[in-house]
């Protein structure tokens, strides 16, 4: 990242001070990096090593797919094969998808948005980053070990019986949910004791909501997975029989465990990225958010009721018909905050004066894909449809769309809305524009055959498959190359436009949160000045300034301290 | 933290440069803890969930193993800890107060507290050890409990002990699952069935060990919450010995009284649902 933009920033009239050297390059050497307490600085590195992880998941994802290219063994044998999608899933989740956005975006963000110096507790920030390293190595080290063939799940009783690398694997998880809890904790933190003047709870900008609501998941769900993998830890190492029926134990206790965890946890990933939603359609569409308030109390909504229905999970374990009806409605009563949202975007779009730039692109897949995923979600909640539905590809095809269409497309979006900020320069829109069309037909190609074949079947994590799936197949995996195409795109455009991009303005896209009233990229204390919060969304405060190629306020004043 | 921009200006060492007023460091750092409490509870709360439903389930084991556990250790482990947790609360005061031989006198006394219980603990543990009445794998109980009547069987290798069922062996073609999926079962209807009345203590009910496994995970990962505590405090006595925390910046005493109470409170759960049974 030593990419000098000591220059960058444009010097816009109502910035004091530019010029100045930017937190990318002071102070400088490796050793400033590694130690930093700076909150910019540690989600750069949260974000270098997610997209590593991205990259490593990515990977295992296409070698999944290639292998199911054919009937039978085609590029691994059937053992290989179940290490890669247990890889491939644990990587994807543990190491990238739930970090993701809040302890890279969201780090980098957060106290921008808040006007603040930084985060609460920075050297808890700093110990999170390390705690991801250290879980990441445990995570990965299982590789070498013999890698872990039970999916990315752990089930007992074969996750305790197995001779796969399983300890390495949850101690790993582990200690990431500890980086996970540290992130959650110190967002919390900081969003309650270091709001600036004038800046009231719905006052905040939507994004903030989405991680404080995320935080609460991190903080009171991860610690039960902690104790879920110590148990199963401790089953192996040292045979203490908890979830082992052979030693009076009950393997179902452990996915009450697991899913009491990681149905929440999937609304750690999602929230976040609804934030980003929330931040980028109103920009681009040139409107103040619909339903503020609406939005605003969906996520904390989601976040309670993501506590109450990990049983969806566990419809043919054996739960009582009462408990899987009580799960099911549960189930069916996150799509109301979930709706309430998509409704608000749409409606902040109607009459809106849309700007197709590459965030807003995203955005728009966004909505159409998650539309897909939360729907098919119904379809898994009813009972006598799961029946059917339960372990085949609709699901893969569900979580995908979820996971990708929605959290991963809002990550992108979000990525290429800060990217100016985080380093000061412009990337082309035109190849924004080729990449982001190429990651949503692979990604459709990919996972929207994965429903057909689903409902036609097809049992997800399996080897070999009858030929009548022949083409789903291969053409989930044609799909899969478009999009890893689609990605290769992108790292072309984004490292290109770190070294040759046009430096970027203050504000290239008129945004009136906080993040943008400072220089692009923001110099290491951020603020030369206190700022007083208004509406987040009073985007006829900014107006355009041609002189510096991007947005400035038509009353500087009107957000000092005392102005 | 400490950049040299900011060196010059000065007014509160312990002021970090983030924060506005040490009001609002104190308020951040406070709520932090307490956040971290909360997730302390939850952590926890996993094992009690698991205790729950065992006990829910096969409240047999629970009243017949418990037996084995001596009250009267942990009733003194508990007074010990009740005794750190005022010492404690008396240390955070003297560092308010900046009294600092006050504050290592405690600190010293709340450390003592906690060798004192891991000590009891390990004589607790090595009685388990000797007698075989360890987590599931390791199970093989060598004595009766204490409440029999038929005096201390041979603990002879050969001779069969005392109580037999071999755990991993499940007899004939009974299930050690508890009872799952025809009809309502598991966390929905737990422990439906009357428990056959009368010999409940008498003789050992199948999957004993489950008890032991809990046992051993409770108090273990408790223990290595008094050991990080004890960790913490000899950190904090040894920045008392070189005078800190006497200019009226006590947080980190505070903080660490929050986390011993909290520690102290999972105890006597712990005492509760493990030792006093009936």
């Amino acid at each position: 990242m030593a990419v000098d933009t000591s220059a960058a920033a444009a010097p816009a009239a109502d910035l004091p001070g530019t010029g100045g050297p930017s937190y990318l390059d002071h102070p400088r050497g490796l050793g400033s990096w590694l130690f930093t307490l700076d909150h910019k600085r540690i989600g750069v590195m949260y974000l270098v090593a997610i997209l590593t992880s991205f990259l490593l998941g990515g990977v295992f994802a296409l070698l999944v797919r290639t292998e199911l290219l054919t009937p039978g063994p085609t590029i691994m044998d059937a053992d290989t094969y179940n290490k890669m999608f247990t890889l491939h899933g644990a990587v994807m989740v543990f190491l990238f998808i739930i970090p993701g956005i809040p302890a890279a975006l969201g780090n980098f963000v957060l106290p921008l948005m808040l006007g603040a110096k930084d985060v609460a507790l920075p050297r808890l920030n700093l110990a999170s980053f390390y705690f991801w390293v250290a879980g990441a190595v445990f995570s990965l080290v299982s590789i070498v070990l013999g890698a872990v063939d039970t999916g990315w799940t752990f089930y007992t009783p074969y996750s305790t019986t197995t001779s796969s690398a399983v300890v390495s694997m949850t101690l790993g998880a582990f200690i990431l949910g500890f980086s996970s809890i540290f992130t959650g904790l110190n967002f919390i933190v900081t969003i309650h004791t270091m709001r600036p003047e004038g800046m009231s709870w719905f006052k905040m900008p939507l994004f903030l909501w989405g991680l404080y609501s995320t935080a609460i998941i991190q903080v009171l769900a991860t610690p039960v997975l902690g104790i879920t993998l110590l148990l199963l830890a401790a089953e192996r190492v040292l045979g203490i029989g908890i979830f082992d029926p052979a030693l009076g134990g009950d393997p179902v206790l452990y996915q009450h465990f697991f899913w009491f965890y990681s149905h929440p946890a999937v609304y750690i990933m999602i929230l976040p990225a609804m934030g980003i939603i929330s931040e980028v359609v109103s920009v681009f569409s040139g409107k103040h958010i619909f339903g503020y308030r609406f939005i605003a109390a969906s996520s904390v909504a989601i976040a309670v009721l993501s506590f109450l229905v990990w049983g969806h999970h566990m419809f043919t374990s054996g739960q009582s018909g009462l408990t899987n009806v009580i799960f099911s409605a549960l189930t069916f009563s996150v799509a109301i905050p979930s709706a309430v949202k998509v409704f608000n975007w749409l409606a902040t779009m109607y009459k809106g004066s849309i700007r197709l730039a590459a965030p807003m692109v995203y955005v728009l897949s966004f909505l159409f894909l998650f539309a897909i995923g939360g729907l098919t979600g119904l379809f898994l909640g009813a009972l006598s449809t799961d029946i059917h539905l339960h372990d085949t590809y609709f699901v893969v095809a569900h979580f995908h769309y979820v996971m990708f269409g929605g959290t991963v497309i809002a990550f992108l979006g979000g990525i290429h809305y800060w990217w100016p900020k985080m380093f000061g320069r412009m990337y082309s829109e035109k190849w924004a524009a080729v990449a982001a069309l190429l990651i949503f037909v692979g990604f459709n190609l990919t996972f929207f055959t994965q429903f057909v074949m689903g409902s036609h079947g097809m049992p997800r994590r399996y080897f070999n498959y009858l030929p009548e799936f022949t083409a789903y197949h291969q053409a989930s995996t044609v799909g899969s190359y478009v999009l890893g195409l689609g990605f290769v795109v992108m790292a072309a455009y984004l490292l290109h436009s770190l070294v040759r991009g046009a430096k970027a303005p203050a504000n290239p896209w008129g945004g009136a949160t906080f993040e943008w009233e400072t220089t692009s990229p923001p110099k290491p204390h951020n603020f030369d000045r206190e700022l007083v919060a208004g509406d987040p969304y009073d985007l006829d405060a900014l107006v355009w300034d041609a002189a510096s190629g991007g947005y400035v306020r038509r009353d500087p004043a009107a957000i000092r301290v005392g102005g | 933290m400490a950049a040299p921009s900011h060196a010059g200006h000065g007014h509160d060492p312990h002021l970090a440069h983030h924060f506005e007023n040490p009001a609002q460091q104190s308020q951040a750092v406070r709520l932090g803890m307490w956040i971290f409490l909360a997730t302390e509870v939850l952590f926890f709360g996993g094992l009690f969930v698991a205790y729950s439903v065992y006990r829910a389930n096969n409240p047999e084991i629970f009243v017949f193993a418990h037996q084995f556990l001596d009250k009267n250790l942990g009733a003194l482990n508990t007074v010990i800890l009740i005794c750190s947790s005022f010492t404690m609360a008396w240390a955070v005061r003297a560092a308010q107060l900046r009294q600092a031989g006050l504050l290592r006198l405690m600190l010293a006394l709340t450390l003592l507290c906690a060798f004192g219980f891991l000590g009891v603990k390990a004589v607790e543990y090595h009685h388990k050890w000797e007698h075989g009445l360890l987590w599931a794998r390791q199970y093989q109980p060598q004595v009766h409990a204490v409440g029999h009547d038929s005096g201390h069987g041979g603990t002879e290798g050969g001779a069969a002990a005392a109580v037999e069922p071999a755990p991993a062996v499940p007899d004939g073609d009974a299930t050690t699952i508890p009872q799952a999926p025809e009809g309502p079962t598991g966390l929905a209807a737990a422990a439906a069935e009357p428990l056959p009345s009368g010999h409940v203590a008498a003789a050992e009910p199948r999957n004993a060990q489950v008890f032991f496994s809990i046992y051993f995970m409770m108090t273990g990962l408790h223990g290595i919450h008094v050991l990080g505590g004890m960790a913490v405090m000899a950190w904090l006595l040894v920045g008392s010995f070189r005078g800190a925390f006497t200019d009226g910046y006590f947080t980190p005493v505070d903080m660490t009284g929050l986390y011993w109470h909290l520690v102290d409170l999972i105890w006597i759960y712990l005492f509760l649902l493990l030792y006093l049974i009936h």
